[in-house]
């Protein structure tokens, strides 16, 4: 079982991680590369002269094929992290009688988004280059509980029998209600549009990696397992 | 008896590979998502603004 779920999970981990990093190349990168121009100060937004006009223009991804390399290279080894977590809670809920199928599996990667990504984000966006945060120690801890806190709550609205499901309220509002850590001051240079954008867009490529993680690690799952 | 024994052993060593896996997960996501080191943060530095990782 050990051997199936790692394999199953690094396969699923490794091809939703090649998805994402495609994904992000085609629409996210280009963004972060532009406000990149806004951190090294290449571009100003906020001009002195009152001006808030910049043109928008995207710079193209390059022929940088080391960086980029390194970005699809991270992107295998997360997605395969978060693989790994998803089959082994996948597989201790196969051990309770629920079913893994690669259509579960979609659900179940798309309730990884929402837990690891969507939660989290809705305190702490995704972030241009640049973007200058509060210290790093809370907002790591907030992020943690937060992803741990909203997993429990969806897994008690995926499982649990009757009344138990609505304890999932207060543990989704909890992390938001507490919120994240933040500075009492903008510091953004980059134009608005283009931090939202980016944030959209990070949050768009992330739910497809994790659908995909999803369906894969069960797909890869049910084939080893019948093998 | 026999099948008791083996059924034991099986749970086992399943919970056992639930925590390696779980483990080896978090181990990977430092390292990409969290670690600090220099050489680590920047050639992951695209890949952990797109994922909204919190590392600086």
């Amino acid at each position: 079982m050990t051997k199936n779920l790692l394999t199953s999970a690094v396969l699923a981990g490794v091809a939703a991680g090649l998805i994402a990093a495609l994904l992000q190349f085609t629409f996210v990168i280009s963004h972060l590369m532009e406000g990149e121009l806004y951190e090294t100060g290449e571009r100003i937004h906020f001009a002195t002269d009152g001006s808030t006009q910049s043109d928008r223009i995207q710079p193209s991804i390059g022929t940088d094929f080391a960086r980029h390399g390194m970005t699809l290279a991270f992107n295998m080894i997360t997605y395969t992290g978060y693989g790994l977590i998803l089959l082994a809670l996948m597989v201790f809920a196969n051990g309770k009688g629920h079913g893994i199928t690669p259509r579960i599996g979609l659900i179940w990667g798309v309730a990884g988004f929402v837990a690891v990504q969507l939660a989290p984000g809705i305190g702490q966006p995704p972030g241009l280059p640049g973007t200058i945060g509060s210290e790093v120690g809370p907002r790591q801890a907030w992020w943690a509980m937060t992803i741990i806190v909203t997993a429990i709550a969806l897994a008690l609205i995926a499982f649990s029998k009757r009344w138990t499901a609505l304890l999932s309220v207060p543990l989704l509002l909890a992390p938001h209600l507490i919120g994240a850590p933040y500075l009492d001051t903008y510091f953004g240079v980059a134009p608005p549009e283009l931090s939202a954008r980016f944030a959209a867009l990070s949050f768009g490529t992330a739910l497809a990696g994790w659908s995909s993680l999803g369906f894969l690690c069960a797909w890869f799952w049910t084939k080893a397992d019948a093998a | 008896m026999t099948t008791n024994a083996a059924t034991i052993e099986r749970s086992d060593s399943s919970a056992m590979g639930l925590a390696i896996a779980m483990l080896a997960g978090v181990f990977l996501l430092m390292a990409s998502g969290i670690a600090q080191a220099t050489v680590l943060h920047d050639a992951a530095h695209d890949q952990r603004h797109a994922m909204a990782f919190p590392c600086h």
